[in-house]
């Protein structure tokens, strides 16, 4: 790592006046300490924010959730209201990292982890994302795990979390605090598209804090699945994912939440496929439909072809699982 | 820079030590206060092998800096004997031979310990699934499982 000042801040407004230029907020540390060893992230000065009180998970009016910045992803996942209420986020926390990495990890922490894109952890290869205009060495390169949808010419990394990819399905928000007062999110446009920019991949703004993310209410989420496929049973990230949620009444699907994770540039929302499944019967051949709209936008490289169709099944089995609950 | 003094307490004992930001609580436990026992394998939080408990909780320490252990509570593989009586865990791995060459040892036991403290009972999935994040290069995990099955049966019965 390269020297740095270490700040532990004792509240917010503490944590935001020591994040100066080039600060980086500390909280579980596994994305920024990980790369700080890479010398991907050089921060000047590290704000510890841990002794912030941003730890509760509460209810919200009409039955949402609110979900601190500093909730241990564990924490969350075995917290019994997100089991209830939302069981396709908590598969999703549960099907990421480690024991020991979802206990460090945190809301706010993994909402703004980095790609796992092997030249943009290396610092001798091109990378448009860490040195903007140096190129991007994966679009000739080495491209299996890259995604398929939402690619630019300058990029092609995917977003690695699961958590986001089941906050998408839920239409979420995220919550920020700055030095211009705070404001509220929607997830689905808190990550950016690479497009011209990959440098820039949310739209927090400098010295902004999360302070928590919201689920709102959806009833039906209680019929919901998360389904990761990688390249072994636990513990590696998702080479495709998908976090579904059905309403069904009366035989018939009246409404529908689909987000993807590990194929796409950001927690990617696939809107059109919900729609192809409104006032159809759940079964394969709408599923199969749904997933077919999904991708239809797909545009693979020469390794990372094989994820279209894997995405495909992975909806169509994520989808078959939520059908089935009683 | 100036180096920073950090007060912890290290396996119920009070412990101090100086740091400089940039080290991580793997670094100052095996080089600052000589407790090697904790293991540094990938050095990125991939393999366990630095495990410890920080605050009752299982992390792996090369991804948390050292000046974060401030006035925290740190159990490493050391803290888990009692005098010269090994820990069931210890015990049973040397019994079911759950180690070739052991660098994984330390972390498998103490991320065991961690499943052991809140599931005093758990299936052999639930071990396999907890486990995932401690590697082994040499055993092939089958021994380590049955090591922490038979530790965690003996455990139960010692309670009772
Ligand atoms: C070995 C390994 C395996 C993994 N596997 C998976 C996996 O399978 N699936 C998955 O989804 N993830 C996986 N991860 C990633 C992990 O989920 C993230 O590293 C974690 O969620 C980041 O959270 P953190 O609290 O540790 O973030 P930190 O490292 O503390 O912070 C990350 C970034 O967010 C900023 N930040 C943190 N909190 C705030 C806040 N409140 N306000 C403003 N900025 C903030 C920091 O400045 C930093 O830039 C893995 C990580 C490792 C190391
Ligand atoms: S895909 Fe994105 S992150 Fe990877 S090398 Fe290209 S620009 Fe960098
Ligand atoms: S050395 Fe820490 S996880 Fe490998
Ligand atoms: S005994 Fe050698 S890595 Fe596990």
């Amino acid at each position: 790592m390269d020297p740095f000042r270490f700040v532990a801040a004792a509240d917010e407004h503490a944590a935001r006046a020591a994040a100066s230029a080039g600060a980086r907020y500390l909280a579980g540390g596994t994305t920024l300490v990980d790369l700080m060893k890479l010398h991907v992230e050089r921060p000047r000065t590290v704000v510890d924010i841990n002794a912030l009180p941003l730890t509760e998970i509460a209810e919200t009016p009409g039955g949402g959730v609110r979900v601190g910045a500093l909730v241990r992803n564990s924490d969350m996942a075995h917290h019994p209201l997100i089991r209830a209420r939302f069981p396709l986020l908590s598969q999703a926390l549960l099907a990421g990292a480690s024991p020991q990495i979802r206990n460090m990890a945190t809301t706010g922490g993994n909402l703004l982890q980095r790609t796992r894109c092997y030249y943009f952890r290396d610092t001798s290869a091109a990378c448009n994302k860490r040195e903007p205009g140096s190129g991007c060495s994966a679009l000739d390169g080495c491209n299996r795990i890259h995604a398929v949808l939402g690619t630019s010419d300058h990029c092609i990394a995917t977003h690695p979390s699961d958590m986001c990819v089941a906050l998408a399905a839920l239409d979420a928000f995220v919550l920020l605090s700055g030095p211009r007062g705070s404001r509220v999110v929607p997830l689905v446009e808190f990550h950016l598209m690479p497009g011209d920019h990959p440098e820039r991949e949310t739209a927090i703004e400098p010295g902004e804090l999360i302070t928590a993310v919201d689920v709102p209410p959806l009833g039906f989420a209680t019929r919901s699945a998360y389904v990761k496929v990688r390249d072994r049973a636990s513990y590696a990230f998702a080479l495709a994912s998908a976090a579904v949620a059905l309403d069904l009444r009366g035989g018939e699907i009246r409404d529908a939440r689909i987000a993807l994770g590990g194929v796409a540039t950001k927690p990617w929302r696939a809107r059109e496929a919900e729609r192809t499944l409104v006032g159809r019967p759940p079964d394969a051949a709408s599923f199969r439909a749904a997933a077919d709209a999904a991708l239809a936008g797909a545009r693979p490289r020469a390794h990372n072809g094989f994820k279209i169709e894997l995405a495909k099944r992975t909806i169509v089995r994520a989808l078959t699982r939520a059908g089935a609950m009683a | 820079m100036s180096k920073l003094h950090i007060e912890t307490t290290i396996n119920r004992e009070p412990a101090e030590f100086l740091c400089e930001p940039h080290e991580t609580v793997l670094s100052a436990l095996r080089n600052g206060l000589g407790l090697t026992g904790t293991k540094e394998g990938c050095a990125t939080g991939d393999c366990g092998a630095c495990s410890i408990l920080l605050d009752g909780r299982l992390v792996p320490a090369c991804l948390v800096l050292a000046p974060e252990a401030q006035g925290r509570t740190i159990t490493t593989i050391e803290g888990l004997s009692r005098g010269d009586a090994l820990h069931p865990l210890q015990q049973k791995f040397l019994e079911h031979a759950a180690l070739q060459c052991g660098i994984c040892t330390p972390g498998f036991i103490v991320a065991a310990k961690a499943l052991l403290d809140a599931t005093p009972e758990p299936s052999e999935e639930e071990t396999r699934y907890w486990l995932a994040g401690n590697l082994c290069r040499c055993t092939g995990y089958d021994k380590i499982v049955r090591a922490v099955l038979d530790a965690a049966s003996e455990m139960k019965g010692s309670a009772a």
